[in-house]
């Protein structure tokens, strides 16, 4: 974890073997695409993972932190409902360009506000996440629905559609929002006692509270966490998109925690990291980018993607095998 | 003080706050529309409740088994595909055993991998969901089917006859739920998974076969979704490929409002299909006050909380969780 | 040592209370600095309670606790270990897949600005403590990669992150190789030279009788005395402990021994156990002797068709015989009482009769139904011949008390008509007045020509019940004796791997 720097990079491979599959299927389509290898298509395929790869971050907080978040899709759709709503509100009609911004804090603040409610079940009910989250997908999407009135919200400002087209430098401005916040994540993850707490939380709970950590807040701050990715995830979506539909981000949580799976991050907790999950996401993207430029329907994507997440979860128990000591049980 | 005579009566007090929940509903309902209490009614929200119902009795057992089961939906996707595009090619009486074969294999799929090697139960069926999602897609083409003569066939009876007035779903779930639940209370299968549920190392200790316990509660699983994939087929007479997506949740969220416990070993099917009712007519009493159909997402959101965090308030005897 | 210091801690009159068991019953006790103190006592007397009073996870419902002088309340592991109390657990209590360093300060990361860790001191102050510990890894591994001895070691170092004055050890040993031992040892007298008091409980009288000033005995949640180790000897803690004189002799006269029903041959299931061969033969009682680890809970499951052995035979009634799993070795008539009754033996949310009938409820049905009067009536008589007390047969098995659940396994066992009974520490975690009548039982079964084997780690439960006792070390059966032949003497040389023959 600190010390990669006496690592051989075959080694770091070893324990990131998410990074030896991105390696492979991004050989794999250059050479079975002629349109793969670009720069441009590079570009699309950071555009294309940031939506999921921003949730997954988050994710990857929560279930190292030993919980689970179904409810982000949602929490997604909500926020960017507020986005593309709160601009054309009669208050804000004569800020010009400006009324982005109102709408776009009150988006993340409702993605942060959906997580508070979330984490701060968990911590004083003491209901199982899986449960609570599970509910919360259900109802934030019924709140999405009756909010919306089951119709789709359209951007009237343009300058709100066009956010997405900008590049920083030779880099889409959606790529750079999610490289900054996935470095910031793996910060906190990795140098800060909140990111330390998080993994003893998960990895050993008692323990945990035996040395006075309080596991109620920093299961609450990563809730708080992933409920902003995911807003932000929406607010980026509904930019591309000009619009936000009240179905937007349904099976993303799927999406998500398979891309979390494959980056190694364990669902019991404790155990996980930043560098694998941005693996995960990127296989994930390289290979619905790659069967797309292939002319493979979409369709197969969901086969191959359900079918490697089970094959990883068949080699991790092969080869992980420790705990049962020969006992058939 | 409720705290304290809920975890005097022990659980079995706590474990009816389902059903107290569920009159206080229909009290509450019943007082707010004058039309929800009247035969009718009741009769479409039961004839409606019965896909959810079915899928739900055999997620029940799963859960009682130790396990979940996510890939309920698109399974019921792949089942009413299956069966009313096999229906216009070979009939009816064809149509029917090769989706429910076809529909067995998936569970087999499940329970193998659950069962059998011992794989997550969450992960495995949420990677099948997906894959699934994407054989109904590949099967289909991406269109949806339907059946051509709506009119002249048997195949209507299920999702459209009816026996003395009472429609054939809520036949077919009052059968199925009947028959789960003598299994389940009552033979030494049902008494293997509520042990292998509870505690799988030391039903393994006396002797009890804990794989194959597990895959048959997904061949169940499955079983239940070809059930109900022939009672959804033959009401629409088509299909969306997409049509049972989301549906996996709400049948967990029937089954955990039924008080049976994700960790496994405790439960009922009587029970579930209260949870199934109580969402239901959550449902129907809010559409008939004149709310927005999709209110009761959110109200269901409240009432599986509550429900939960009393039942596990009742075990832990005290409301708050104790951690800081 | 120096009487004129204050005691490092002292507990005066505790008494901690949990429904319905008076677990500490007015207890006295108190470590002098640079003092190592032992704590002794049976399963169940009352050891894990107080130990846990002194870290701050129980509050003790009357007494005090006196540190340097002064009383104090403790309520969280947290203000234990500021007050310089604390406890090194048997059951490690790590994270994983921390480092090592993180581990040993585990809720206490030593800070920079915007909640960094500051990792050049935290690296700097735990390997200086690892050094200090003569550990040969340092504070950046990865917990999960260190030995179960190394990762004791942490559990160790954690202790010196603060000033402590009292160090509690719970069972240091237990996963720990001889060579192992030797350092934890020298750590413990480098902390004792130091000045801090130790707080040392044990099973194991050598370790005690080597490492210990004084010793504290409690029996049943009280305090039944303190011996100056000098002045004392083995019998007389062993008195205190039991309550009586180590009692010889066995419930019975030997029954007329059957024929020979379990044979099993050279054994072998590397590196848990090797060439083992015993027989048992009905009406006898085999007890095997030994330390945790020794490997005797693997033979047994071994012999209930739960791991697979490298090589070797068993015979059943003379017949070679291969048991792939528990319903073969159902079959073939043997049965085990595993000896973790929660984990392995209940299923703790179903009731009595449920568990009781669990192994043959597929041939209690009649048509497809489960006969409930067929169930009753097992039920019924096992709850007679056991004596176990439970309102119904409704109850949930997890609220009984230990003995009666320990009962209910015995009796699913005993009605599947078992021609072999294994017993695996039957009297674990079980009050003494269940224990007696547990023996008499083991006893009653084999004078009724059952074949039993006995699994256990205490002297006194192996001495009583068995008719032959086999002593294991390290995986091997050491030696064998009859009951009229052992000594105790012999028997712990035995189990702690000194061959009769270097004995004088």
């Amino acid at each position: 974890m600190s010390n990669l720097t006496d690592i051989t990079p075959l080694r770091w491979l070893m324990r990131n073997p998410i990074w030896g599959f991105v390696l492979l299927v991004f050989i794999f389509f250059s050479l079975m695409s002629d349109h793969f290898f670009d720069y441009r298509n590079f570009q699309n395929i950071l555009v294309q993972t940031s939506t999921i790869g921003l949730i997954a971050l988050g994710m990857t907080l929560v279930m190292i932190n030993g919980n689970i978040d179904l409810s982000v899709g949602a929490t997604l759709a909500l926020a960017a409902a507020f986005a593309v709503d709160v601009q054309s509100w009669a208050m804000f009609a004569t800020w010009g360009n400006w009324q982005i911004l109102p709408a776009v804090c009150l988006a993340l603040l409702v993605g942060l506000l959906m997580g508070a409610i979330n984490g701060f079940i968990v911590w004083k009910t003491g209901v199982d996440a899986f449960i609570v989250t599970l509910g919360a997908m259900l109802g934030i999407r019924g709140l999405v629905f009756v909010y919306t009135g089951e119709s789709s919200f359209y951007a009237m400002n343009f300058a709100y559609s066009d956010f997405s087209a900008l590049s920083v430098g030779p880099l889409p401005v959606l790529a750079v929002i999610f490289l900054v916040c996935t470095l910031i994540v793996h910060l906190v993850l990795s140098r800060t006692v909140h990111g330390r707490n998080t993994y003893a939380v998960g990895g050993n709970r008692e323990a945990a509270v035996n040395a006075g950590i309080r596991v109620g807040p920093h299961m609450m701050v990563n809730f708080m966490i992933i409920g902003f990715l995911a807003a932000l995830s929406g607010v980026l979506l509904s930019t591309q998109m000009g619009a936000a539909t009240p179905n937007l981000g349904r099976d993303y949580e799927l999406w998500v925690i398979t891309a979390v799976v494959l980056g190694g991050t364990k669902l019991t907790g404790g155990k996980g990291d930043i560098i694998g999950t941005l693996g995960g996401v990127l296989a994930i993207g390289i290979l619905r980018n790659g069967m797309n430029l292939m002319q493979v329907p979409a369709f197969y994507v969901y086969v191959i993607l359900g079918s490697i997440l089970i094959a990883v979860l068949f080699l991790d128990k092969r080869f992980n095998r420790t705990e049962d000591g020969g006992l058939r049980l | 003080m409720l705290l304290n005579r809920l975890k005097a009566g022990g659980p079995a007090i706590a474990k009816q706050g389902i059903l107290v929940a569920f009159i206080l509903f229909m009290i509450v309902f019943s007082f707010m529309s004058d039309r929800f209490l009247t035969p009718d009614n009741i009769m479409s929200v039961f004839r409606q409740s019965a896909i959810i119902g079915v899928m739900a009795l055999g997620v029940t057992i799963v859960v009682i088994g130790g396990n979940l089961d996510l890939s309920v939906g698109s399974m019921l996707s792949f089942a009413t595909v299956l069966v009313v595009d096999l229906h216009d090619k070979v009939g009816p009486e064809l149509a029917i055993p090769i989706m429910v074969l076809a529909t067995l294999c998936l569970g087999a799929i499940n329970g193998f991998l659950i069962g059998i090697l011992r794989l997550n139960s969450l992960i495995v069926t949420l990677g099948m969901l997906s894959a699934i999602q994407g054989l109904v897609l590949i099967y289909s083409g991406g269109q949806n089917v339907d059946i051509v003569d709506q009119r002249g066939t048997w195949f209507a009876i299920f999702g459209r006859g009816s026996v003395l007035g009472i429609a054939a779903p809520i036949i077919i779930f009052g059968l199925l739920a009947i028959l789960f639940h003598v299994i389940m209370t009552t033979t030494p299968f049902g008494r293997k998974v509520y042990a292998v549920g509870g505690n799988p190392t030391a039903s393994v200790f006396s002797g009890i076969p804990r794989s194959r316990i597990v895959f048959t509660t997904y061949l169940i699983s499955a079983l239940c979704v070809a059930v109900a994939a022939i009672i959804l087929g033959s009401r629409v007479m088509g299909s969306q490929n997409n049509v049972g997506q989301g549906y996996e949740l709400q049948v967990l969220a029937a089954v955990i409002l039924g008080g049976t416990s994700l960790l496994g070993g405790a439960g009922s099917i009587l029970k579930t299909v209260l949870g199934v009712l109580m969402l239901a007519f959550i449902q129907n009493g809010l559409i008939l006050m004149g709310q927005p159909y999709y209110t009761q997402w959110l109200v269901t959101w409240v009432v599986i909380i509550v429900a939960v965090w009393l039942d596990v308030a009742a075990k832990r005897g005290r409301l708050f969780s104790p951690i800081a | 040592m120096n009487e004129k210091l204050e005691p490092a801690l002292r507990l005066k009159g505790i008494v901690k209370t949990f429904p319905g068991v008076r677990a500490l019953d007015g207890v006295d006790f108190e470590v002098m600095p640079g003092e190592v103190h032992a704590l002794l006592g049976e399963n169940g007397a009352g050891k894990s309670t107080l130990m846990k009073v002194l870290a701050g996870m129980y509050q003790p419902d009357e007494g005090q606790i006196i540190i340097a002088g002064q009383p104090v309340r403790m309520t969280t592991p947290i203000e234990a270990k500021a007050q310089g109390v604390v406890l090194i657990h048997q059951e490690l209590s790590l994270v994983p897949e921390m480092s090592a360093a993180e581990n040993i300060y585990l809720g206490e990361l030593p800070l920079k600005s915007f909640g960094r860790v500051d990792w050049t001191t935290l690296y700097e102050r735990s390997n200086a403590i690892l050094e200090r510990l003569n550990c040969n890894f340092r504070g950046e591994v990865t917990v999960v990669n260190l030995s179960i001895a190394n990762q004791q070691m942490v559990e160790i170092a954690r202790a010196l992150t603060v000033d402590a004055r009292v160090v509690v050890f719970d069972e240091p040993t237990a996963s720990l190789t001889d060579a192992e031992k030797v350092v934890l040892f020298e750590i413990i007298n480098d902390l004792k030279a130091r000045g801090v008091g130790i707080v040392y409980i044990s099973h194991r009288m050598d370790e005690i009788f080597t490492l210990s000033d004084r010793i504290t005995v409690l029996r049943d949640g009280s305090y039944r005395g303190t011996l100056t180790t000098a002045d004392t000897n083995e019998d007389e803690v062993t008195r205190l402990m039991i309550g009586r004189s180590l009692d010889l002799s066995r419930d019975t006269a030997t029954p007329t021994l059957g024929e020979t029903v379990l044979e099993v041959r050279n054994l072998t299931c590397a590196p848990l156990y090797r060439d083992i061969s015993f027989s048992v033969r009905a009406g006898e009682v085999v007890g095997f002797y030994g330390l945790v680890g020794a490997g005797r809970t693997e033979i047994a499951e071994t012999l209930f068709g739960l791991r697979s052995a490298d090589s070797g035979e068993i015979l059943i009634d003379g017949e070679k015989v291969q048991i792939g799993s528990p319903p073969d070795a159902i079959a073939l008539g043997i049965s085990l009482v595993p000896e973790n009754r929660k984990e392995q033996g209940l299923v703790l949310s179903m009731n009595c009769r449920d568990n009781m009938t669990l192994p043959q409820v597929q041939n209690l049905a009649s048509g497809p139904f489960v006969s409930s009067s067929a169930e009753n009536e097992i039920f019924d008589k096992y709850r007679e011949k056991l004596e176990i007390k439970t309102p119904s047969w409704r109850q949930t098995v997890r609220v009984l008390s230990g003995g009666n659940q320990q009962k209910i396994v015995i009796g699913k066992w005993l009605s599947m008509q078992p021609r072999v009974l294994i017993v695996d520490e039957p009297t674990r975690g079980i009050d003494v007045g269940s224990k007696s009548e547990i023996h008499a039982l083991l006893r009653a079964l084999a004078a009724q020509g059952y074949a039993v084997i006995v699994i256990s780690s205490e002297m006194p439960e192996v001495l009583r019940v068995s008719d032959r006792i086999v002593a294991m070390y390290n995986g091997r059966i050491m030696r064998e004796f009859t009951a009229d032949l052992v000594t105790e003497d012999s028997l712990v040389q035995a189990i702690s791997g000194i061959k009769a023959t270097e004995v004088a």
